[in-house]
């Protein structure tokens, strides 16, 4: 019976991954993204973040909006891991092609391979593309 | 299978919506269930009520009141990305309702499926 129990709490962690492809300004779906994962991370799921695309300029440190007057969010991926969210991926290409490196980001994140995201992904029970 | 629906863009200036409608009529004619719709982003603005598109082409507000309020489906403008647009409530699309976020994490769970129109 005791198994069973736990079996029965093991399906309701569900994995989510998380497919940030926008850069943060220009439009809102990155961080209206982000505001999601925060919320999700209350429901106490296996969270994954993927960076691919533009999307990867979301983390680029020392980001300052002054002059374009929008409020900046960078500091709220510092939150992540307070929320439990410590899968945090960046795609190698993505990052490379717009002349970006690990230590560019404002928190730790782990450099992965396309195919490496692609099994991760195969992997998920949902993913939400932002 | 159970399906959960997120609409992330506006309706008429994206086909999203239409694809989500049609997605959702097809999906229900062969016996799926629909768990939720979760309208984000732009999304939202599917929920305003005040929209009055010409007679000539469809109506993308009342295919939500059909499927809300005819097929029984929940539907759900996120609050925060409503309030940002001026969609409010008691004046959102008969048949939808405005809500947390919660609930797009709740049907994300629940569904067999997430399908993400936009």
């Amino acid at each position: 019976m005791e198994v069973d129990e736990e079996m029965e709490v093991d399906e309701n962690v569900k994995k989510v991954m998380f497919v940030m492809r926008k850069a943060p300004h220009g439009s809102i779906y990155s961080y209206e993204g982000l505001e999601t994962v925060l919320i999700t991370a209350a429901y106490e799921q296996d969270m994954t973040m993927v960076f691919i695309g533009d999307g990867v300029f979301a983390l680029v440190k020392g980001q300052d909006t002054t002059d374009i007057g929008i409020k900046g969010f960078i500091k709220t991926y510092g939150a992540l891991e307070h929320y439990d969210v410590e899968k945090i991926y960046v795609d190698r290409v993505s990052m490379e092609e717009r002349g970006l490196a690990a230590d560019d980001f404002a928190i730790d994140v782990e450099v992965k391979e396309a195919e490496e995201i692609a099994a991760i992904m195969e992997e998920q029970h949902a993913t939400i593309p932002y | 299978m159970k399906f959960a629906v997120q609409v992330l863009e506006a309706p008429y200036n994206n086909q999203a919506s239409d694809t989500a409608y049609h997605f959702i009529k097809a999906a229900l004619d062969k016996g799926h269930t629909i768990v939720r719709v979760f309208f984000y982003h732009n999304g939202v603005i599917n929920a305003n009520n005040s929209a009055e598109p010409p007679n000539d082409d469809r109506n993308i507000y009342k295919r939500w009141t059909e499927l809300g309020k005819e097929k029984g489906i929940d539907i759900v403008a996120c609050i925060a990305a409503s309030k940002r647009r001026g969609i409010k409530e008691g004046q959102i699309v008969e048949g939808t309702r405005i809500s947390g976020l919660g609930q797009l994490a709740d049907m994300t769970i629940e569904a067999d499926r997430l399908i993400t129109f936009g």
